[in-house]
């Protein structure tokens, strides 16, 4: 393996000492002078047309500057499947009509929070009730109310995937099971709720800070739904407190702040409270999982049928992406010669569930790797063993599905199964003590380009300076995860520098090289960081030239940036700081700046992703036979994200999914009368805490992507889907209370357990 | 009727007038601007506003600003001894990788320090126990529970230095 030395070690995140002192600034810690705060009136129906709003006496309470509805906005819908205009199905204030609780009605904006929340109150909305659907079987019914008079059916999206014959799959099969399985909705519960701040210009041009993920996407789609040039909106992403993929979409607060920020001349901040973001936010799609899968007697599988239907929620938001993807993480882990699927989108008169960690794969995957071990008990095979039998390996291919390049899926199984001592514990755990295992697989980034840029999927530049700085400008989103000091450490490697040399400037559409599709997708080590990788070669190749005819070099030397020197590889005297290398390119070009763009599109890799991560997970578990309440004793995960960039951050992100598969499996769901969500405050709403948390142990598996930048690929978006099936397979083997339909909760536990 | 109080924010002494509905966490980010404190639910639930009042922390979202009256406040702002050294607990939080998105830090770091200064020998339940009012949707907690195991050691090691000299 190829030997680096900055690349693969400890480095401290570059932001975490303005974050332990409090001075990292995140949208709601900013204020500009003349400042105005906005507040959002929601509907409190599913599903109403909106007959009249009243504003006359909110906009007359003395300190409100600006109030707005749906009919003072342009009235151009968005959303973030630009390429297909039908599905941009939400309007940035509603129109006529409203179709979830929490749909965004009208924005106030007045001198201060007390007295916007005085005004909210003062808008009499007259709304005539329509009937209302809350969950996928009634919403297809043919008599069903119509959310969006685009779409009768209520199947927004359909997506189909088929290869081999799923047919002749099945006739060949000896043994063949369906199941059916369904998921709750889960927040994604980021710390900091979301957050708004604009300001006009005197030219009229807009700049927007704004607690996001995707800095690029917020520029267009508020440009288009603003109906202004993409080059007069600024967005600047200031520190960002999680995201999880709920913060990837244009959102109301957004366009109300740049609009009512144009319309008065003053700036304008809108920052949610948490108990909206509970009651309106966006979630993790609920799924209804039908698969049939086919094996013959040794476990080999045959075929596999998928039908899953998404409950979308009122609007399409990023539910068209999930629907694509739960389809492709259906195909993957296993070698399904012959596979079909087909996913429908459907509306309801609920919030819009979109993108969560994992974007479809911890349904999919909770599905197949449970239905794996329904199977593996029915033709008698151990689960792991069926797992080796059917584990897909480098090289393999998937039309229309996956290239997969670099593969440690195998590797993985083996070595959580030998962490945890599987063969033992599987065999001898007492009563109410179970181990089970949970595996996935996951995308580097998406190629399923439906945003539609004349871009590069990223882009990077590198200026370099003779004092022996450069300065990275990308448009890569750091929310959290460490993206920045990831980038930092591949160009630091790259170009022999140390941390402290570089500069970073990320995420400023007006400054950061166009474009990057911002954080999602597990994008952005693989794509922004060959971008990165692009351009520092460029800038090498100067230095080289330069410092080639300064020692007038034979053409053969090797030469080479290594410890801040620019040098020949085997007569290093033959060499100069990279500031004085610098410094000579600048000479010979006459006073030019050293500047280069690097970029990176993957091509020829398929329609899905340039590189899949892989993984397996075993939990061992507790269960108290009495109450039903389960004990996560232990996890052991072993997982392959290609060369580790920075242990500490891979560690955690592993930790953070494990803390979110946890909710996912036992505590975590919204719950919904009809259309209202109950919990909407964190103690309704049980996330795990510290206390919570069980052991864990972690091996990376030693693998190299070839597409990645040094060998690296996805970490930690993967690691949100194995944690549900791994604990629900302990369950299923402490109780024999198998869970086709999550959350696994005591009361399901002992009911289950008094069937057996 | 607005009501004047007086009261220290790390160590700074304040007069002013406010509103008897406002929120020490209002006072504190809005009006003092020490935006170090953070507001993630508004309903005492998450912990990323946690301050200390008098030696003790409270959810600086739930406490009136009239109740610290004559008290003394500590925030994030203030936990650092001096402008450039940092407190260990900043220092293991920075080290250990216990800081992602950073937003739940500051209540976190108010918490490891009610904790060490009532248990400056904590084991690791204890220091679960003690963050439990502290949520983190990033880390996962291990690191952070590692990182104040780490600060814990590097004070008591200082103590003992400063009782040998």
């Amino acid at each position: 393996m190829k030997r680096f030395n900055i690349v693969g070690t400890d480095v401290p995140r570059t932001d975490a000492e303005a974050k332990a002192r409090g001075t990292a600034i995140y949208t709601d810690d900013m204020k500009l002078p003349g400042m105005l705060y906005g507040k959002i009136l929601r509907s409190p129906l599913p599903h109403a047309l909106i007959r009249n709003i009243d504003i006359s006496r909110a906009a007359s309470l003395p300190g409100v500057k600006c109030v707005i509805t749906g009919e003072d906005t342009p009235k151009i819908k968005y959303g973030n499947w630009r390429l297909f205009p039908e599905t941009q199905d939400e309007y940035p204030l509603a129109v006529e009509k409203v179709r979830f609780i929490g749909d965004e009605v009208a924005a106030v904006a007045a001198i201060d929070n007390d007295t916007a929340e005085e005004a909210l109150e003062l808008i009499k909305v007259e709304y005539e009730e329509l009937p209302g659907v809350f969950d996928v079987d009634s919403s297809i019914l043919p008599a069903a109310p119509v959310i969006h008079d685009y779409c009768p059916s209520n199947i927004s999206v359909n997506r189909k995937i088929k290869y081999g014959d799923i047919e002749k799959g099945f006739a060949e099969a000896d043994y063949v099971r369906e199941d059916t399985f369904t998921m709750q909705s889960v927040s994604h519960a980021y710390l900091e709720p979301c957050s708004a701040l604009a300001q006009v210009d005197l030219d009229g041009r807009i700049t927007l800070w704004t607690s996001t993920q995707v800095p690029y996407i917020i520029q267009c789609l508020l440009a288009s739904t603003l109906n202004m040039r993409e080059n007069d909106i600024r967005v600047i992403k200031p520190f960002v407190g999680g995201g999880f993929g709920g913060k990837m979409e244009l959102r109301a607060w957004e366009f109300c702040a740049a609009f009512i920020a144009k319309k008065t001349g003053r700036p304008v901040k809108f920052t949610l409270s948490r108990e909206e973001e509970f009651l309106t936010g966006r979630r993790r799609h609920p799924m209804k999982i039908r698969s049939r899968v086919g094996f013959k007697k040794d476990g080999t599988l045959v075929a596999k049928d998928l039908r899953i239907q998404l409950d979308g929620g009122a609007y399409n938001a990023m539910g068209p992406t999930a629907t694509f993807l739960c389809g492709n993480f259906g195909a993957m882990l296993y070698r399904y010669p012959n596979y079909r699927f087909h996913g429908e989108h459907i509306y309801t008169n609920k919030p819009p569930a979109s993108a969560m960690r994992g974007f479809g794969a911890p349904q999919s995957l909770y599905a197949t790797e449970i239905q794996m071990n329904l199977a593996a008990e029915e033709l008698g095979i151990d689960p792991i063993d069926i797992r080796l039998k059917n584990a897909q390996v480098s090289g393999d291919k998937i039309p229309d599905v996956a290239t997969i390049s670099s593969c440690g899926f195998i590797e993985s199984i083996k070595a959580v199964a030998d962490m945890s001592g599987w063969k033992e514990k599987r065999k001898n755990l007492k009563p109410g003590q179970g181990i089970g295992i949970g595996c996935y697989s996951f995308i580097s980034g998406g190629v399923f380009n439906w945003f539609n840029t004349q871009y590069p999927f990223s882009a990077a530049e590198v200026r370099a300076f003779s004092d022996g700085t450069v300065h990275l400008l990308t448009m890569a989103s750091d929310i959290g995860q460490g993206s920045d000091t990831v980038l930092k450490q591949i160009l630091a490697e790259e170009l022999g520098l140390n941390m402290g040399d570089i500069r970073i400037t990320s995420a400023d559409t007006s400054m950061t090289p166009q474009a990057d599709l911002g954080s999602w997708g597990s994008r952005v080590t693989l794509m922004a960081g060959n971008a990165v990788i692009d351009a520092a070669k460029k800038i090498k190749e100067r230095l080289f030239g330069a410092l080639s005819a300064r020692f007038n070099l034979n053409v053969i030397h090797e030469i080479e940036c290594k410890n801040g020197r620019v040098q020949a590889v085997t007569r290093p005297d033959y060499g100069l700081t990279f500031g004085e290398a610098v410094a000579l390119v600048q000479k010979a070009n006459r006073g030019e700046p050293l500047v280069a763009r690097g970029s990176y599109t993957p091509r020829g890799k398929g329609l899905v992703t340039p590189a899949f991560g892989f993984g397996a997970q075993v939990a061992e578990v507790e269960v108290d036979r009495q109450t039903g309440l389960v004990e996560v004793k232990q996890m052991w995960t072993a997982h392959d994200c290609g060369t580790v960039i920075n242990p500490r951050s891979v560690e955690g992100q592993l930790a953070g999914s494990i803390q979110m598969g946890l909710g996912y499996a036992l505590s975590e769901q919204f719950v919904m009368d009809g259309g209202k969500t109950l919990n909407t405050s964190f103690v309704d709403y049980k996330m795990p805490t510290a206390a919570d948390m069980p052991p864990s142990q972690v091996v990376h598996v030693d693998t190299y992507e070839p597409e990645g930048p040094m060998g690296a690929k996805e970490a930690g978006e993967g690691l949100a889907s194995p944690t549900a099936p791994a604990i629900s397979d302990a369950v299923y083997h402490a109780t024999g209370y198998r869970c086709m339909d999550l959350p696994v909760t005591p009361e399901k536990i002992l009911e289950g357990m008094k069937k057996d | 009727m607005k009501h004047h109080i007086n009261f220290s924010v790390n160590g700074d002494d304040y007069s002013l007038a406010v509103d008897p509905w406002r929120t020490l966490n209002e006072l504190l980010r809005e009006d003092l601007n020490l935006t170090g404190t953070k507001l993630g639910c508004g309903t005492g639930d998450c912990g990323a506003c946690t301050v200390m009042v008098d030696g003790r922390t409270v959810s600086s979202c739930l406490t009136l600003a009239v109740s610290v009256n004559g008290k003394s406040v500590t925030t994030v702002e203030g936990l650092a001894p001096s402008g450039e050294e940092l407190h260990p607990i900043q220092e293991s939080f920075i080290k250990t990788g216990a800081i992602q998105c950073g937003f739940c830090t500051a209540g976190m770091e108010m918490s490891a320090l009610h904790l060490l200064n009532n248990n400056p020998e904590p084991t690791e339940k204890e220091i679960r126990a003690g963050l439990s009012g502290n949520l983190c949707r990033c880390t996962g907690y291990n690191q952070i529970v590692e990182a104040i195991s780490v600060a814990a050691e590097q004070i008591r090691d200082s103590e003992h230095e400063k009782e040998e000299r």
